[in-house]
């Protein structure tokens, strides 16, 4: 008989009859996903095996310590854009005071990039968080129950996803004020989408599995089969879609604070920071552009290194290959 | 698709705070003005009969309303504009196929050489940085150091005066390419390398097939499909990314057109813009899956 290993739950073994007739003991391959331990054990041998993915690990954790500790060691004045103008020149560029320049409010760039980071690495990470729970609840239990929940599930998400998400960025900024708990909302709950797909296909896949079945037949409520079976199992891909979430949030907000739509003054993002700074660029003021453009690039290159490692090492599929 | 589409930009256009009317008349317009913008345009309707209307509208006349700040109807205006963001959806669709198909192939030709590594470099650098950024970055180079393009996009109100006009085109387009160059050459990479792995891969080369018989007659044309899919997937992104291409190059295009609508809140104008850019893609959705069927015969929907 035909046997796919990969229709068994992960080193799960079994015995079947080959063609003579004989029992064989069949093994599925790969390691088991099911707890959290051997998970964190799983995204530790990856950052061994695989240098980029420990060097964009460190840009990522440095950048958050740079944003977050730099301004108890580097005092700058980011709030007040009066005391900004009165007490430094506008557009200065680097000097012994103002170790990367000031842009055209006087406020300094270095301290300015440290301030606008907190709000674009919140959001973005906030942002990727809500895109994740919220998609993979939906796929969950739009892949769980089938039937006419997925059809109408999924087609809410065909729709929600023939939006171009800028267009709906645009719109629900303008239409309710911009400021970071809404673009944290708002893009999250653009980015909903492809986690809410993915973890459906991987739930279409697990529910006929055999503990699944298990469960059911035990007795287990549905609700207890998608919280402790079926997302713990589907982990692997959600975790790794869960950073690229994080980079492409980052990305789009800057592209808000491009369009003018970011976060609003006395705050700012790292977007509207280098948005501010393009319009010195036939002048020469290479300060206001370059060290907020290599910030945004640098943190969403090491979230895409990670990414790309986390996927090597978590989805078995392409490990077999 | 259609009715959600629909459906949802209605909605949004009656969750805005204080209604249209604030929105449209300001925060100081009288209650007796508010009340009467209400009367105009049927907000104070019941909401099923509203919909209906709308939807009546939408079909019948294809009304979008009109914009507040213009006072044109909003189809009017993104039907000026909606050629030319084609266009430039067109030309630099065709300029990321163009440029990314041979990158992936030469990296799965010299995989895991120097060649493959700079590139594999190169195209995450693209993908990390910031459309508008790249965008700038091309014009302070090309444009104002080296001459060679105009700083800004055409101008020209019909789509036969922009084409006219293709120095102005090129860098725009370039821009918009750029960021799916990234995303398409590592798909047909990681393609290319699947299809390789294949059985009858092996068979080709077994038969004594060149081995640039194989890469191009029986690798290349199984990893198309796969792009085509993707091709298919991404036509959201480069809607989007139209916007913020528009807004850098000042292109007059339907992305510009909402650019301008959300500095000045014209909500009805943001709608329609929203509401036409959805059927794009949904048409473009659709026209990559007849061309799927093209690429692959094993693919013939309605048959089994």
């Amino acid at each position: 008989m035909a046997l796919e290993p990969d229709a068994l739950t992960p080193e799960q073994t079994i015995l079947v009859r080959d063609d003579s007739g004989a029992p064989v003991a069949v093994t599925a391959p790969g390691a088991p996903v099911g707890s959290e331990g051997s998970l964190v054990r799983q995204i530790v041998r990856v950052f061994i095996d695989n240098r980029l993915a420990v060097v964009g690990a460190a840009i990522v954790v440095l950048m958050v310590l740079f944003c977050y500790l730099g301004p108890v060691f580097y005092h700058t004045n980011q709030t007040n854009a009066q005391t900004a103008l009165l007490n430094s020149t506008q557009n200065s560029p680097p000097n012994a005071h103002n170790l990367l320049g000031t842009d055209d409010n006087g406020f300094d760039i270095l301290g300015r990039i440290m301030y606008g980071g907190q709000t674009s690495l919140e959001i973005g990470f906030a942002a990727a968080a809500i895109a994740t729970v919220v998609g993979v609840l939906w796929g969950a239990v739009s892949g769980f129950f089938g039937g006419v929940v997925d059809a109408i599930m999924m087609r809410v998400v065909d729709v929600f996803l023939s939006l171009p998400t800028i267009y709906l960025l645009i719109t629900l900024t303008v239409i309710f004020q911009a400021s970071e708990g809404l673009l944290i909302l708002v893009i999250g709950l653009t980015a909903w989408l492809v986690p809410a797909r993915l973890v459906r296909g991987e739930t279409l896949t697990l529910r006929v599995r055999e503990y699944v079945q298990a469960v059911k037949v035990m007795g287990g409520k549905g609700s207890r089969v998608v919280l402790r079976h079926i997302i713990p199992n589907a982990i692997g891909a959600i975790v790794v879609n869960a950073t690229f979430q994080v980079a492409d949030a980052i990305l789009i907000l800057a592209a808000l604070g491009y369009l003018g739509l970011g976060v609003p003054a006395p705050k700012t993002d790292w977007g509207s920071m280098l948005s501010n700074g393009v319009g010195y660029v036939t002048t020469g003021y290479w300060w206001e552009i370059y060290p907020v453009a290599i910030a945004i690039v640098l943190v969403v290159v090491s979230l895409n290194f990670i990414g790309d490692a986390l996927r090597d090492a978590l989805e078995v599929r392409l490990q077999q290959r | 698709m259609l009715v959600g589409v629909t459906l949802v930009t209605f909605v949004l256009a009656h969750v805005i705070p204080g209604g249209a009317a604030r929105a449209a008349l300001g925060a100081r317009a009288t209650p007796g003005q508010v009340a009467s913008f209400n009367r105009i345009n049927g907000y104070d309707l019941p909401l099923w009969d509203q919909l209906y209307r709308y939807l009546q509208g939408l079909v019948v006349h294809f009304q979008l309303g009109y914009s507040y700040k213009s006072n044109q109807p909003v189809k009017d205006l993104i039907f000026s504009r909606l050629p030319k963001t084609l266009v430039l959806l067109g030309l630099s669709t065709i300029v990321a196929l163009v440029v990314a198909i041979p990158l992936g192939i030469v990296q799965v030709v010299r995989r895991n050489k120097p060649v493959d590594y700079a590139l594999t470099g190169m195209s995450f650098l693209l993908y990390a940085m910031p459309d508008f950024l790249i965008g700038l970055l091309l014009i302070l180079y090309f444009a104002v150091d080296l001459k060679w393009f105009s700083i800004s996009a055409p101008n020209a109100s019909t789509v036969q005066g922009i084409l006219a006009d293709p120095r102005g085109l090129v860098l725009p387009v370039l821009t918009l390419a750029s960021t799916t160059v990234a995303a398409f050459s590592r798909y047909m990479r990681s393609s290319m390398m699947d299809v390789l792995t294949q059985d009858y891969i092996r068979t080709a080369r077994a038969k004594g097939a060149s081995e640039r018989r194989v890469l191009y007659r029986h690798a290349l044309r199984n990893a198309l499909i796969s792009i085509v899919t993707l091709l298919g997937l991404s036509i959201p992104v480069i809607v989007s990314g139209a916007v913020v291409d528009e807004t850098v190059f000042n292109y007059p295009g339907m992305g510009l057109l909402t650019y301008n609508a959300a500095l000045n809140n014209d909500v009805p104008l943001l709608l329609g813009t929203t509401f036409v850019a959805a059927i794009s893609v949904i048409v473009g959705s659709f026209v990559a899956d007849v061309l799927y069927a093209v690429v692959d015969p094993r693919i013939r929907y309605g048959r089994r």
